[in-house]
Order: C-alpha cells, then sequence, then structure tokens
C-alpha cells in the first residue's frame, strides 16, 4: 500500500456568496481527498447550506473556486466548464443525498424506477440488466426486493432515506453530498442509516461532504470536520480533534451543549 | 357559400405570417417546439386550435383539404372543420386520402401512404412528452437542450415493470433526427412507423400550449424502447369486419346489448375504397348488393 | 514494514511540547498543563508515564495521538521512512500515522450500533488492507486470549459489561503490529488473568521491536513492563 497521498479529489479555494449584502458563506477553502468524509457543522443559518449548494453544482458562487478531479478529464473548474459537463458530473461521478427524501426521489414512479432512472440517464437501454441492478441496491441498501415496484410514498421515511442513497450509488459516483440525511428520523433508524452509510462509504471508497448539526452523526462518519459560524469556518481539523480539544468559542459552546444520554 | 366577413381563411395576415414563420423554424429543427403567439379561435380549446392556425397558415386557394377525426370524416369535429375551410378560405374538401393536399388530423395517420404533394397538420394536446415526469418548462426546455432525455425511459419502464410489457398505447415518445424527444400527439402507436421518413411534411399545433414543432419530410423517427423490449405496434386477431383488411387500425365497435362486437378500419376512407374495390370482410357486404340495396329503398 | 529495530533513532521524539487548555465557555479561564515537554522513546523500549492524578498523563497521550492539538512543539514520529511531526501534520497525515504507524488503545470502547464484536476488531486490518478473514482470523485469536466467550463475537458490545468492552478495546488496539502504540490505563479494572495476558502482549510488542507509551495507576504492571519512568509533573497555575 503505497503511503504517497494521492491528489485531491476536490479542491475548494476561497469559496464566497452573499445574498444581497448578507454573507452566505465567506472564503472557504479546503482539499478533499478520495475516500475521505468530511462533516461541515454548525446550526441552522450558519451557511452549511449555502457552501453544500455551492459545492454541489446548485448554487453558483460569487466567488472563488471548486476543483474537481474528474475520472477522465483531469482537474476541471466547476463553474467554468459547461452547464451540460456539469449536469452530466451530476448524474454520474456526483451524487446528493437530500434530507427530505421528496426533493430526491420521484415519488410518482416505483423503487425500481427510481433507482434505474440514473442508469438510464447515462444510456442504459436493457430492461433486464436495469431490473437487475436496481434489485441488487435495494437488497444492497436492506430493501426487500418484493418492494421493488412499489411507489416510495408507501416507504417509511427510513426506507425512503435508503432508497435515496441506492438512488444515488448505483452509478457509482466518487463523490457524494449529503445534507442531514438523518434529520427527521427516529434515533434508531438513525442508526441503521448511519451504519449503512459507515459500510457504504468504506466498502466503496467514496468521498463524502455530510452537513449535519448533529455532532454524533458527524463523529460516526467523518474523517474530519469544518465547523462553520455566520458564513465562515471557525475550527476545522480531524474529527475527534474538533470535538475532543475544540479550541474556538463558538465549537466549545457546541460541543458542551450537547445533551448527555 | 363563402363568408365574406373575414379574412381569407379567418386569420389576418399578420397572423398568419407569425405562424409560417415558427413553422419554418420548426421545419429548420426537426422535434424542437417553437413558441408562438397562439390566437383565440372560435372553437374551444381540445377542439383542434393549435391545428386550425397551422392549417389557416400554410392553406392556398388551390389546396384540398382532409380532416380526420378518430381515423373517420364523418364526424362532428371533422365535418365542423371542413365547414369551417370551406366557409372562410373556399377550398375543395375531401374526404380521400390521395386527393388531399393538406390533411389535418386528430389520432390517426391515414393508412394510405403519403406523398411529397400532401401536408400533415396534427392536433397536440400536449406538447411535452417530458410533462409527464417534469412539470417545471423552465427544467423540460433545458432538457431538452441539454438531451437528457433518460427520464423517458423511467416511463416506459414501469410499463414493463407493471404490465410486463411497454403498455404506452398512444402519443407514444419518438426520438426526432437523433436529437429531439417529441411527443406525435395522441396518435397510436400503431402509426408512429408512419412518422418514419414520410414524403409528406409534418406539422404539429398545440392551441392552449402555444407551441408549434415539425417533423421535415424524410426525417427518422424512432420509437423509443429497450434493446430486451423492443418497440412493437399493436396487432389484431381479427380482420376488418367490412372490408377484411389485416393491414390497418382497427376499432372496436359494440353491436348490441349482449357483448356482440365487430372490429372495422378506424380509417373510414381506406375501408370504404377497399370495399369499392370489391373487399369484402366477415360481416360486410360487397359494393354491388349495396348499392342495390339503397337503390331499392 | 521499515526495518527499525536496530536503528538508533527515537520511535517517538517530543520536543519542547506545551499545552494550555482555553475554556472560552467559562470567562476564558486558562488551564496550562505541561510546557516544555521533551521525551525520546526508542522501538522496544517502554515508557511509564508518571505522576499525580490530574498531572496531564492522559493530555499528554492523546497530544501523541493528536487527539489534543498541543499550543506549541513537536511530536515527531517515524513513519514510513520519515518523520512526521503530529503537531503540525496535515488530517490526512495524522489519519495515515494512526492507520499504519501508531495505535490508541484507551479503557474506554466508542461502540458503534450493529458492527459485530469481531469486526470491530478486525476492521483497522481490514483497513490497512488485510484480507478480511486473514483479519477475523487475528481477531478470533485475540478475543480467545482475552477471554471474550465466542457466543459473544458476532453480538454489537454496546450490552457488554464494562470489563468486556475494554478488552475489546485492546484486542482492537493489538489487532494491527503498530510501531508505536499509546496505552492509557489498559489493565485497569481488569481480573488478574486478563490483566497476565495483557501485560504479555505488550511483552510481545515491545519484543517485535515497538515503541510503547503507557499509562499504568497498577504498580505491579508498570513494574512488569515498564522500562523506565517519565515524570508528568503539574505545571503551577497561572492567573488567567
Amino acid at each position: 500500500m503505497t503511503m504517497t497521498p494521492p491528489a485531491p479529489l476536490l479542491r475548494v479555494e476561497g469559496l464566497t456568496h452573499y445574498y444581497g449584502s448578507r454573507l452566505g458563506c465567506g472564503d472557504v477553502s479546503f482539499d478533499l481527498y478520495p475516500g475521505e468524509v468530511l462533516g461541515i457543522v454548525g446550526e441552522s443559518g450558519s451557511g452549511k447550506s449555502t457552501l453544500l449548494s455551492c459545492l454541489s453544482a446548485r448554487q453558483e458562487p460569487g466567488g472563488g473556486r471548486v476543483l474537481y478531479q474528474s475520472r477522465h478529464d483531469g482537474e476541471i473548474d466547476l463553474y467554468s466548464v459547461s452547464e451540460p459537463r456539469r449536469r452530466l458530473l451530476m448524474r454520474t461521478e456526483w451524487g446528493i443525498v437530500h434530507q427530505n427524501p421528496r426533493d430526491g426521489l420521484r415519488m410518482t414512479v416505483s423503487a425500481g424506477a427510481n433507482i434505474g432512472e440514473r442508469l438510464m440517464a447515462v444510456g442504459a437501454r436493457h430492461y433486464g440488466e436495469i431490473r437487475d441492478q436496481a434489485i441488487d441496491w435495494l437488497g444492497r441498501v436492506e430493501i426487500s426486493d418484493d418492494r421493488t415496484d412499489d411507489l416510495p410514498r408507501t416507504f417509511s421515511g427510513g426506507m425512503q432515506q435508503r432508497l435515496q442513497i441506492a438512488r444515488n450509488l448505483v452509478t457509482q459516483p466518487r463523490l457524494v453530498f449529503m445534507d442531514e440525511p438523518t434529520g427527521g428520523l427516529d434515533v434508531s433508524v438513525q442508526a441503521r442509516l448511519l451504519d449503512l452509510l459507515r459500510g457504504l462509504v468504506s466498502s466503496l471508497g467514496l468521498s463524502v461532504i455530510i452537513v449535519t448539526h448533529d455532532l454524533a452523526v458527524a463523529r460516526l462518519l467523518a474523517h474530519r470536520l469544518m465547523v462553520m459560524k455566520e458564513g465562515r469556518v471557525v475550527e476545522s481539523g480531524l474529527t475527534d480533534q474538533v470535538l475532543d480539544d475544540p479550541h474556538h468559542p463558538y465549537t466549545q459552546l457546541l460541543v458542551s451543549s450537547v445533551l448527555q444520554v | 357559400m363563402t363568408d365574406t366577413g373575414y379574412n381569407y381563411a379567418y386569420l389576418d395576415e399578420q397572423t398568419k405570417r407569425m405562424i409560417r414563420r415558427a413553422i419554418l423554424k420548426a421545419v429548420a429543427i426537426p422535434g424542437y417546439q417553437v413558441p408562438f403567439a397562439g390566437r383565440e379561435m372560435p372553437l374551444p380549446y381540445g377542439w383542434g386550435t393549435g391545428g386550425i392556425q397551422v392549417t389557416a397558415a400554410i392553406i392556398g386557394q388551390d389546396d384540398t383539404l382532409k380532416v380526420i377525426d378518430q381515423g373517420a370524416d364523418d364526424t362532428t369535429n371533422a365535418v365542423s372543420i371542413r365547414r369551417f375551410f370551406a366557409r372562410t378560405a373556399a377550398v375543395k374538401t375531401t374526404e380521400k386520402t390521395v386527393e388531399a393536399t393538406v390533411i389535418q388530423t386528430r389520432h390517426r395517420i391515414p393508412e394510405t401512404a403519403l406523398t411529397e404533394n400532401q401536408i400533415m397538420v396534427y392536433q397536440v394536446p400536449i406538447p411535452e412528452p417530458l410533462r409527464w415526469m417534469e412539470p417545471r418548462e423552465t427544467e423540460t426546455r433545458k432538457m431538452h437542450a441539454l438531451q437528457e432525455y433518460g427520464v423517458m425511459h423511467v416511463k416506459l419502464y414501469e410499463d414493463i415493470a407493471r404490465f410486463g410489457h411497454i403498455a404506452t398505447t398512444y402519443d407514444y415518445p419518438v426520438m426526432v433526427n437523433d436529437r429531439y424527444l417529441m411527443a406525435p400527439s395522441p396518435i397510436p402507436k400503431f402509426d408512429n412507423p408512419k412518422l418514419n421518413n414520410s414524403p409528406a411534411l409534418q406539422l404539429f399545433g398545440a392551441g392552449r400550449e402555444k407551441r408549434i414543432y415539425a417533423v421535415p419530410p424524410y426525417t427518422p423517427v424512432k420509437s423509443l424502447d429497450f434493446t430486451d423490449h423492443p418497440f412493437e405496434v399493436q396487432r389484431w386477431d381479427d380482420c376488418c369486419a367490412l372490408c377484411g383488411a389485416t393491414d390497418s387500425f382497427l376499432d372496436e365497435v359494440i353491436t348490441d346489448d349482449k357483448g356482440g362486437r365487430m372490429y372495422v378500419c378506424s380509417d373510414s376512407d381506406y375501408c370504404g375504397d377497399r370495399r369499392a374495390a370489391g373487399h369484402v370482410g366477415p360481416q360486410g357486404v360487397d359494393a354491388d348488393a349495396y348499392q342495390r340495396a339503397t337503390a331499392a329503398e | 514494514m521499515t526495518s527499525q529495530t536496530n536503528a538508533p533513532l527515537p520511535a517517538v521524539a517530543v520536543r519542547n511540547l506545551e499545552k494550555t487548555f482555553v475554556l472560552h465557555t467559562q470567562g476564558g479561564a486558562r488551564l496550562p498543563v505541561f510546557a516544555g515537554l521533551t521525551l525520546d522513546v526508542f522501538p522496544g523500549e517502554c515508557v511509564a508515564l508518571h505522576g499525580p492524578s490530574g498531572a496531564g498523563k492522559s493530555t499528554l497521550l492523546r497530544s501523541l495521538y493528536a487527539n489534543y492539538k498541543p499550543g506549541s512543539g513537536q511530536v515527531l514520529v517515524r513513519h514510513d521512512g520519515g518523520t512526521v511531526d503530529m503537531v503540525s501534520a496535515t488530517p490526512h497525515q495524522i489519519l495515515a500515522v494512526r492507520r499504519h504507524t501508531m495505535g490508541y488503545v484507551s479503557q474506554f470502547l466508542r461502540v458503534i450500533p450493529r458492527v459485530s464484536t469481531l469486526d470491530i476488531v478486525a476492521e483497522p486490518l481490514i483497513t490497512l488492507g488485510t484480507a478480511p478473514e486473514e483479519a477475523r482470523d487475528r481477531a478470533r485469536a485475540l478475543l480467545t486470549r482475552l477471554r471474550i466467550a465466542e457466543r459473544l463475537w458476532s453480538l454489537a458490545p454496546a450490552t457488554f459489561s464494562g470489563g468486556e468492552q475494554q478488552r475489546v478495546n485492546i484486542a482492537r488496539g493489538f489487532s494491527v503490529p503498530y510501531p508505536v502504540l499509546l496505552l492509557d490505563e489498559p489493565t485497569a479494572s481488569l481480573d488478574a488473568a486478563n490483566r497476565a495476558t495483557v501485560l504479555e502482549l505488550i511483552t510481545e510488542a515491545k519484543q517485535r521491536g515497538a515503541a510503547v507509551i503507557g499509562i499504568f495507576h497498577d504498580a505491579d504492571a508498570r513494574a512488569a513492563v515498564a522500562d523506565r519512568l517519565f515524570d508528568v509533573l503539574p505545571v503551577p497555575s497561572q492567573a488567567a
């Protein structure tokens, strides 16, 4: 096993976005390496979601650059390549798991079609093979194959979230963005989802950027953390460093505010 | 009995020019939906306002118009639209496919092969084939621009998952000239192959949605499918009960309250021609016997 | 694995290490823990951190592992044929050192829901690229030596007793032959038989050339494995 660090998968330089005169996120820079999970924590309104939108090609930032090491074309500057290229990236090499499954699923088509869509979007035209892959992925996210033809609205919240994950992973993305993936789920359902995510991330070698306000989720999944407050990164580092030895006053407040069970 | 109170073919000349410009653009970009400033017409949306505006913009004094509704020339809508143009444009009208130079249609393409001297005008209720999957117009336009059509196969996938085969039987989506995804209007998929490489110019008008699109002559039009579920047209075990045709689109007609039924050609002109030429189906009478019977009344 | 048994260089070299906690939630109170701390630990030796409770032994151990961030100074670790300073290293480098070079065993197991005991112990090896079955064989051997009943191996250790969880954690810590081992009270609250096993494991680690730095509350255990003591003395408190 080589120990020379590979090139970063994502390089973010001075990312800044204003909504009018109000700062969404300011001067955010970091590198993300293959197989690395980066957590972005902070309270509501801290700029986490703005940052995630800017990173995931959904919101063009006012300033700064997002450089992505693509599979075939070397490093590309996300907001200077053409929109078709960007959208293709989102269907193939990237995935987005939304907090609300309704934002990430087609609620009017079956679970199998939800997974198959990304395959069809990149040109798969063999029904049998699409279906086999859909069923395989349902199994990997612990959904029984007799639910393949059911609509997602007949699924529980946890199942919908797992379906959303399968739909994203079927095209073998390298980078997945997650926005509060366990938000709104019961604690027991959360635990199952987290465990599943943890397994998938390590077995597939995914790079993940996960936004969460739940520090326990961050500790379980993330290798590194960035703590955001009022649009800026106030502290960053290894997850256990940030949580066990927080330096910034806001991080200390955040960590000390967690209720102990 | 031409009405004198209207401009030729009802629409004013500026409007017709505007529509012709839209048609020219549509012909230049096969399958692309061109927005146009659709006018209020003296009939309700859904009755063919888009088709009528296209016909009004292209019809000339030496044209012969045929109008089809559900394959037949003698249904209310077909009769009304034919009469509309007879009164406002004084054109000749016909029920014969071979005599027509402009054919406005709802639901069917004639069984008789079209020629380079003919123009088909389709009445279209919903021009956007992606609307079923994507409600946002901004997004569907982008999907067309970027040729992101994978989602259209999701609909076909759902058919196979539910019914074991592609159950979409009309308005079956097609790719035009390997570029634009197009709704062929609510024609049965039986007629889809007739769109492909047709010698006739084919124009599509959507009145409510105010869109015009076109398939120029000899343009490839391919119906979407899966490699393991190839596109197929409907087939019937029966032949036409009147003319015995086995190659035409058949309508099921209920004949009594006891479940009696027969299948007849949906294209009334095609069926009539065949009977006139001596073809007789299992429940049909030959043309001579028909003549004698009607003469005796 | 790089050859290092006869190398004269220390496996871990601590230089002028300083750590002060600043508690912003408590009016910015400053708690200095240590300053100017220097220590060399060589392959094959075990250094016991020694000092009264609250002197900062655990803080030092965590600082060596880069779990805590020292204010200044260096923690130089020999890693992959070079040297990494754990104080200034990038997160990426620190994780590489933790994966390959430096193991840390605390008294407390961080339980992950639904992951079996066997997989918890095998995971560090699998992460390094060992075939899963081979890693599980190693895990089985360690769990057997530490007397964890076989019927528990397939269960997540959330419901285990404190002693059982501690032994699972020790098995995990010893699964990879790390060149550097940090041990925080590894024998605390273990019975005599298990304490003996842990001391055996430490001795074996030293014999294969590991540099061991540990906190041993138990004097007998300390005497059994430690080659020398390193005094960690409390820094006189300063006004905030």
